[in-house]
């Protein structure tokens, strides 16, 4: 008997590349995306990396698919904008070896800065999309995905969202196939997308879009079941289950391919029911085509544009069910905060002392824009904060800067990050930088980077020096300082904010939860000393409480020890001593 | 059978992950249809965390909704009462007795709500422990999600035996025994 496994989306999507024979993978991590490449890592077959950002990594799975082999990029939606402008243009150039980018998409905005839909830019880049609703067909539809990219010359999206990834669902799992390389030819016509070329090959990327759109209403990805048909939904992914559990009864056609549409099957199923709905989150990406088509449906009318999905949402918009909820109990939320003993915690208690705005980006760190730290004042995009403070310098002038920093970590540095700090350099820009270098892609659950020295698999890499660089692009003032030394933190920040040049502070401790960090110390109030000021209070540490007395209190499984508290106390009213000591 | 509906919330970082993955290792391997639903990424960093758990012989979407919740597993006071709304009328709790501030009611925007457990058991079958001290006198203070899973297992229909080798199969190595001693303090637990 095959062996069946219960399986998350990202590790069955990870699974259906093996199977398929893929034999290069390149990935950014992003939630909901990062599991692909950590479980990929897992298949000795095939050769995974994490590239520096996802236009990179689109661009290497580009380049092994031409050389003939099967290949994959995998990244969040908002990955899929850096890796846009490949993307576009590898729809021309085609595939010789499967090409198939996953792009993970976060409806209800789980661990991301926007809700977009990657089948907005399927359409308009003219790539195929397929859509799985469960584990089972994330390894299905991945390994029919690089059978269409090379039968239609096309590189294809396979999208996730959220729910999808990060669900577990069992998988009957099968045997590698191994492809055999095709070989490469020389072809600039196809290959090399100057205008010339390019001419011809959108005259062949529309008969593609226009075969797909036919052939596709007979891919056995595609599910209709025909039941009663006073109703019918037209629905893909992981909308389809709700349905399932709400209304099991009604028709539904379950769409595998939702780019280009099937348009003779949706026309026929439409024809077939009395009421027609149409059931997808976001964007009414299906809904539009249809209703352009002349067709009668239900769509955003009575479902939203926003967040998840839901059975309830079907119960209460199609059955006008009357669910007699429970009301939410009324309690203080609990947003993420940073980890106890987190070096971003430190550098941001300097910032707020001196009253500094902060340019801010992705990370761990935009946690700093909350109380009780409130010091980021923008967050947009990866790298975006070096090059907004640019644009706030070059609007408003040197001095408006002089109560600004940007702060970006050390994985999004390399992202993109340096590019926004080499326009600083190259348009005579003057600002600080504060790079929070905690030695991981932390936010997404530790990655190493171009910068920690370490590859993917754990191998050893030549790490890429970030002082070393940002010199190497003539930035005369680059100083490394321990991220929770606060005195020479004041100092440096008083001293290179009133510069005017350009200064890169590199705030240097790692992350708490790196794999195999000890912490031998904790800290401990003094019995009798506490004076009840609430300075080492004010970074929010959660390891830190009062007494019912008001006094500190410090919770031991929770301290690391970094002495941050310590360091805040007027009145030396807490120790650091080593763990289990008394 | 009809489909059971267990949550397992709590703040990040308690090993919510691990307790649904031991659920969905014991539904899986009695033949269930599994179903689970997992929350990574930022809200992992001290925030509020939920997991889905859904088995029976054929289960179509992964998240519990609403009302429809059998078992509430919950590794904090607050996060109980904040999810106690997925409960089915008769729902069952079986809740940590822990408080863990968020940095909400820490900064003095807002206060830690009084008397949770004595509100929640006016309305759901409320089994509540004190985990974290019964898991720190066991001798390692991280089991203490595994007493409480102990005590939920109750609700469910698995064997003792089963039980403890799923969970010999999804701790790590060097915790096994302590972890089959925590899930055997709370499955034989009967006073509350």
């Amino acid at each position: 008997m095959a062996e069946k496994k219960i399986m998350l989306g990202n590790e069955a999507i990870a699974r259906g590349a093996y199977e398929a024979g893929v034999k290069v993978s390149a990935a950014y991590p992003g939630t909901p995306s990062t599991e692909i490449s950590e479980n990929i890592v897992k298949y000795k077959e095939i050769y995974a990396e994490w590239s520096p950002n996802e236009k990179v990594a689109m661009e290497v799975a580009i380049g092994a698919s031409i050389s003939g082999v099967r290949a994959m990029a995998s990244m969040k939606h908002v990955g899929v904008n850096v890796a846009s402008d490949p993307l576009y243009t590898v729809s021309y150039i085609g595939a010789n070896g499967g090409l198939v980018l996953v792009a993970a998409d976060d409806p209800g905005l789980y661990s991301s800065q926007n809700e977009q839909d990657t089948r907005c830019v399927a359409r308009a880049a003219l790539v195929p999309v397929l859509e799985p609703s469960d584990s089972q067909e994330a390894k299905d539809f991945v390994k029919f995905a690089f059978e269409i990219s090379e039968k239609y010359d096309t590189p294809v999206i396979v999208r996730t969202t959220t729910r999808l990834s990060h669900s577990q669902s069992p998988v009957i799992l099968e045997e590698r196939i191994e492809v055999e390389d095709k070989p490469y030819e020389r072809n600039i016509r196809k290959n090399v997308m100057m205008p010339g070329n390019a001419i011809g090959r959108h005259i062949f990327v529309e008969n593609r879009m226009n075969q797909l759109e036919v052939d596709g209403c007979k891919f056995p990805i595609n599910k209709v079941e025909y039941k009663d048909t006073k109703i019918g939904f037209i629905t893909a992914g992981i909308e389809y289950h709700y349905i399932k559990e709400v209304c099991p009864d009604a028709s539904i056609l379950k769409l595998g391919i939702v780019n280009p549409l099937p348009r003779k099957l949706i026309e026929e199923f439409a024809s077939k029911v009395d009421k027609l709905y149409i059931f997808e989150e976001l964007e009414p990406v299906i809904e539009e085509q249809v209703k352009s088509w002349g067709i009668k449906a239900i769509g955003k009318e009575i479902f939203t544009r926003q967040g998840e999905y839901s059975a309830n949402l079907l119960r209460k918009a199609v059955l006008k069910q009357d669910l007699d909820l429970t009301p939410k109990a009324q309690v203080p939320a609990r947003p993420p905060i940073l980890c106890p003993g987190c070096p971003h915690r430190s550098v941001f208690s300097v910032l707020k002392k001196l009253k500094i705005h902060a340019a801010g980006d992705i990370g761990c760190y935009t946690l700093g824009a909350v109380a009780p730290l409130d010091v980021i004042d923008t967050t947009v995009c990866m790298g975006a904060s070096i090059s907004t403070l640019h644009g706030m310098e070059k609007a408003k002038g040197k001095d408006y800067i002089k109560n600004w920093v940007a702060v970006i970590g050390d994985s999004t540095f390399m992202h993109t990050g340096i590019n926004s700090l080499m326009n600083m350099v190259y348009n005579n820009g003057t600002g600080t930088v504060v790079i929070l270098d905690n030695s991981i892609t932390a936010m997404t659950g530790h990655q190493d980077n171009a910068s920690t020295g370490k590859t993917l698999q754990g191998d050893v890499a030549d790490a890429i020096d970030i002082a070393t660089l940002c010199r190497a692009i003539n930035i005369k003032n680059v100083i490394e300082i321990d991220a929770f030394d606060i005195v020479e933190l004041e100092r440096i920040f008083k001293e290179e904010l009133a510069k005017e040049e350009i200064s890169v502070i590199i705030t240097k401790s790692p992350c708490v939860l790196i794999k195999g960090m000890k912490f031998p110390n904790i800290c401990k109030p003094i019995s009798g000393k506490c004076k009840k000021c609430g300075m080492c209070l004010k970074p929010g540490c959660p390891a830190l409480t009062k007494n019912e007395d008001g006094t500190i209190a410090i919770d031991e499984t929770m301290c690391n020890g970094c002495g941050l508290c310590k360091q805040l106390c007027k009145f030396d009213a807490i120790e650091c001593v080593e763990r289990g000591k008394n | 059978m009809k489909t059971k509906n267990i949550m397992i919330v709590g703040v990040g970082g308690q090993g919510t992950l691990l307790t649904s993955r031991i659920l969905g290792g014991i539904t899986t391997d009695a033949g269930y249809d599994v179903k689970l639903s997992e929350v990574h990424g930022m809200a992992q960093r001290g925030g509020s965390v939920v997991t889905f758990v859904r088995y029976g012989d054929f289960v179509s979407e992964p998240i519990v909704e609403e009302g429809q919740a059998d078992v509430l597993i919950a590794f904090e006071r607050l996060e109980a009462l904040r999810y106690s709304h997925f409960l089915k009328k008769d729902g069952v709790i079986v809740v940590n007795d822990l408080c863990i501030e968020p940095i909400t009611v820490v900064t003095g925007a807002f206060e830690y709500p009084k008397n949770i457990i004595e509100g929640l058991k006016e309305k759901y079958k409320v089994y509540a422990v004190d985990a974290m001290t019964e898991a720190k006198k066991l001798g390692n203070s991280k089991t203490f999600n595994i007493i409480v899973l102990g005590i939920a297992a109750q609700h469910m229909d698995f064997s003792q035996e089963a039980w403890l080798d799923v969970i010999g199969k999804t701790v790590p190595p060097k915790t096994v025994d302590i972890n089959k001693k925590a899930f055997l303090l709370g499955y034989n637990r009967r006073s509350y």
